[in-house]
């Protein structure tokens, strides 16, 4: 190694955050349309969101899968065809809140976009042929997310954060699946898929009051009321024992923690992402460091506030090695502990902030990143300045607001665990440690 | 059919240089968001690995981060991230990547960094102990203890090729990782990290003439060091179809792949590049052949998926390599009778040709997967620096929508002749924990 010695450079200040030029219209059907302008590349991102709280879940599932498989008048093979033909392709998805449309296109084929996405929301057919098809497809997809131990780790702290709140299932069973016919995704459809409370995003090489005009040209002919999807606030977390899920011949073990958390617009918001940072909210945690770059227990472990329309919660995830998971678990409560406790230092408390603010300026330069925030924002019911004014609260947050955010969300004792792995095997090492019930099957 | 839509071309600046010492430099301006992409990447990958010493390169890359000349252990992270920057690297068949996204006022600190650990990366004992455990636990959590786990890329091929460079495991045993020692590591270093052997790119919002200045000033003090002679990793193609299968515990449905050998993607970009077409006129999307007649009519599969390069990487691959089919079936499914009916849809096509708008809409959608990559800053400097490294011709991004956009139905044709089952290598899944 050669001894030359170098001092790392100054970073030079951001300057200050400018939004992009966008247009806001709400529609005589109750869609909102949010344009946005970012003209790097031509194209366009397409993001939209229709509240679609408390549908019943598995029709819900399979609606979002067989969505795209035919018109009236057009074939599941005549609506990709089309879109393609434009350079553009979209697909459906559901979470507890809402069935979210997301895709992309030449800036040029926006028209013929939407067009088609009109097409789909009005006129979706269920054919009965293709529905069958995707249910099946559904059907097999979930028996392998049933193997994947991410899901089941997944399921499994669903069900013991939230009981018999809606939010505790958000896969349905595979007989479930199989019992719904397409006669139930057309009644789920004309009930549900609807306008009123929709938001639309559109963002990328367009001139965002045209885009609007030419969403209101192409989808005013999508109307009607929805059904009420209004769910309720999240229960508070009940701390308790550990929940052990057994995995035979794992040979990692899975382990979960949910802590409670803020909504966005909380005052004390900013302060509790800059605590969650420093403990396990990004590479250079306390976290991170410990059991990864000092022990070696692990490939990665991630904590993250994860919001839902009705309630937020601190989620941290980390695969250790199934013989060190007790060391695993024993590791994490003290880092929980110590941020709950101590105030974090200066330095650790500034870098997490910078990455913070960074990281918010990253997630806005591309059109995917700017359409992925403005629509999230939009089903919370904030807009892009949001970013000014979270930037502004991140940057003024002090140690001791982070402190008492840390003392009353992040202390250990507030949290639910659950660990997915070989219980044989791991549930000695945990016991010495706290509490543990193992999981009925 | 609408009327044949035109597919745009970006139009990034690309500048390139060499640094007295050997660092070759590719810099590509763009004002409009105040990020910069920072990508360092080294002519060395699983391919070059020494016998013995599976998942070597992997490992290696990791130990890159390990601290270095100027820094620490956690230093590397925590100016990357402090200054509100995210970080990765990748070892794939030909070339490791190292890379940052910074807001711009980072540029400096991203490029003192890299620099710092092309001079020597700290290589002790401690360190290595501790990621050869963060490795295993990557091949826990990405293979052994998931279903699926290193399909097809880890799978296939060993059944396709017959040369330790090619077949063996990119991953690496657990027992050749336990053995590397600081040596080896050292040897690699000296051998394959030369800055001669390295391309910097850098992407996003700076000054073309300050870049150049800061990085003469932190790169041009490297110590020059030559490239190693490139070996050439050709063999033979396959003289008969190759079938295996092996069973995965965890597995609840069968999957099947499938691997044809493609033109030199280097020295025959022009026989290659039809190849990267077809598989997307095969497999992308509902309207694409072979999702329309496997998934949609025989439902004998679940999804099927198609590309070139074993890590999906099309564009930043060498000889030799594959155009990869790869299914997932349901219960009960016949991987032999899929691999039948791609057969028959391949000999269709031959026979047939394309149908009107087939190809042009195959395109359109190429193109457009194309403009979201380069919107990202890393989705410039990471396919530039490679392209610099393996072709000399970073500009090539530029030109990929044309070139794309200029293939011939006469040539997919051609290419879907030669996918003959004579010259495939296919693995098949047997699930192990079938319901």
């Amino acid at each position: 190694m050669t001894s030359v010695t170098k001092a790392l450079p100054d970073l030079i200040p951001d300057a200050e955050l400018t939004l992009p030029p966008q247009a806001e219209r709400k529609l005589p059907t109750g869609l909102t349309v949010i344009a946005i302008r970012r003209a790097a590349v031509p194209l366009v991102e397409v993001r939209l969101r229709i509240p679609f709280g408390r549908a019943p879940l598995a029709p819900a599932t399979l609606l979002s899968q067989a969505l795209f498989t035919g018109t009236g008048t057009m074939s599941m093979l005549d609506i990709a065809a089309e879109l393609q033909a434009v350079g553009g392709g979209l697909a459906a998805g559901l979470d507890p809140d809402r069935l979210q449309i997301s895709g992309n296109a030449l800036a040029g084929g926006l028209g013929r976009t939407l067009e088609i996405l009109a097409a789909v929301l009005t006129d979706a057919a269920y054919p009965g042929e293709e529905v069958v098809t995707e249910r099946e497809r559904l059907v097999d997809h979930i028996q392998v997310a049933l193997s994947q131990p991410s899901h089941l780790a997944r399921v499994a702290l669903l069900k013991r954060m939230y009981g018999s709140h809606p939010y505790a299932v958000q896969t349905p069973e595979p007989d479930e699946v199989r019992a719904v016919e397409p006669e139930a995704l057309r009644r789920l459809h004309a009930d549900r898929v609807r306008p009123d409370g929709a938001t639309l995003v559109l963002v990328g090489d367009i001139d965002p009051e045209q885009a609007i005009d030419l969403a209101e040209k192409m989808l005013g002919g999508w109307t009607g009321a929805a059904g009420d999807g209004v769910v309720p606030p999240t229960p508070a977390l009940r701390p308790g024992p550990l929940l052990l899920v057994d995995r035979p011949g794992s040979v990692q073990s899975s382990l979960r923690i949910a802590l409670p958390a803020l909504t966005r617009t909380d005052p004390d918001y900013a302060a509790l992402t800059l605590a969650n940072m420093v403990f396990g909210g990004y590479f250079s945690s306390r976290w991170v460091e410990n059991i990864r770059e000092d022990k070696g227990y692990t490939y990665g472990s991630h904590s993250v506030i994860e919001h839902f329309v009705a309630g937020s919660a601190l989620l941290a995830a980390a695969d250790v090695a199934t013989e060190v998971t007790g060391p695993s678990l024993l590791e994490t409560t003290y880092e929980l502990g110590r941020i709950a406790s101590l105030p974090p230092g200066e330095e650790e408390l500034e870098q997490a902030r910078r990455y913070a603010l960074g990281t918010l300026r990253l997630g806005m330069s591309t059109q995917a990143g700017l359409a992925g925030l403005a629509s999230v924002y939009a089903g919370f019911g904030l807009r892009l300045d949001y970013l000014r004014e979270h930037s502004a609260a991140l940057a003024a947050a002090t140690a001791e607001q982070v402190a008492a955010a840390a003392a009353r969300y992040l202390a250990p004792s507030r949290g639910v665990t659950v660990v997915l792995g070989d219980a044989e095997k791991v549930e000695p090492q945990l016991a010495a440690l706290t509490a543990v019930e193992r999981s009925a099957q | 059919m609408a009327s044949r839509i035109q597919i745009p071309a970006t139009k990034y600046p690309v500048e390139r240089f060499t640094l007295a010492n050997g660092l070759r430099v590719v810099l590509s301006p763009d004002r409009s968001a105040p990020v910069v992409g920072v990508a360092v990447v080294y002519d060395v990958g699983i391919r070059s690995e020494p016998e013995g010493r599976t998942g070597f390169a992997h490992l290696f890359e990791h130990l890159m981060f390990q601290g270095s000349a100027n820094l620490e252990k956690l230093a590397h992270f925590r100016h990357v991230q402090g200054a509100g920057g995210s970080f990765n690297g990748s070892t794939h068949l030909d070339y490791t990547d190292y890379f940052e996204v910074l807001p711009s006022g980072a540029l400096e600190r991203a490029l003192f960094l890299e620099a710092d650990r092309m001079r020597g990366p700290r290589l002790t004992e401690e360190n290595l102990r501790n990621q050869v455990d963060v490795v295993k636990e990557e091949i826990r959590v990405n293979v052994l203890n998931r279903p699926y786990g290193g399909f097809p890329w880890l799978r296939l091929p060993p059944v396709m090729f017959r040369t330790f460079p090619n077949a063996h495991d990119g991953y690496g045993s657990f027992a050749d990782l336990e053995s590397a020692t600081v040596e080896d590591a050292q040897g690699f270093f000296d051998r394959y990290y030369a800055c001669g052997n390295a391309v910097l790119s850098v992407a996003g919002d700076f000054d073309v003439a300050e870049a150049t200045a800061l990085i003469e000033r932190h790169f041009g003090d490297v110590p020059a060091r030559p490239a190693p002679v490139l070996p050439d990793f050709a063999e033979p193609d396959l003289d008969g179809e190759r079938r295996e299968s092996y069973t995965d515990r965890i597995a609840p449905l069968p999957a099947v792949a499938a691997g044809y050998r493609v033109p030199d993607p280097i020295a025959a970009f022009d026989a290659y590049l039809p190849f990267a077409v077809l598989a997307e006129v095969l497999t992308d999307g509902d309207a694409a052949r072979l999702v329309e007649r496997l998934v949609q009519r025989d439902r004998s599969v679940t999804n099927i998926g198609g590309y070139l390069g074993f890590m999906g990487d099309e564009y930043q691959v060498r000889n030799p390599t594959a155009l990869l089919l790869q299914a997932h079936m349901p219960p009960g499914g016949d991987a032999g009778k899929v691999l039948r009916t791609v057969d028959e849809e391949l000999d269709r096509l031959v026979a047939d040709g394309l149908k009107p708008g087939e190809l042009e809409r195959t395109q359109a959608r190429m193109g457009a997967r194309l403009l979201q990559g380069t919107d990202e800053v890393l989705g410039r400097a990471l396919p530039m620096a490679v392209l610099e490294l393996q072709r000399g011709r970073p500009q090539l991004l530029n030109e990929l929508p044309k070139l794309i956009s200029e293939v011939t139905a006469e040539q997919i044709v051609a290419a879907a002749a030669t996918l003959r089952p004579e010259r495939r290598a296919a693995v098949e899944v047997i699930p192990g924990a079938a319901a």
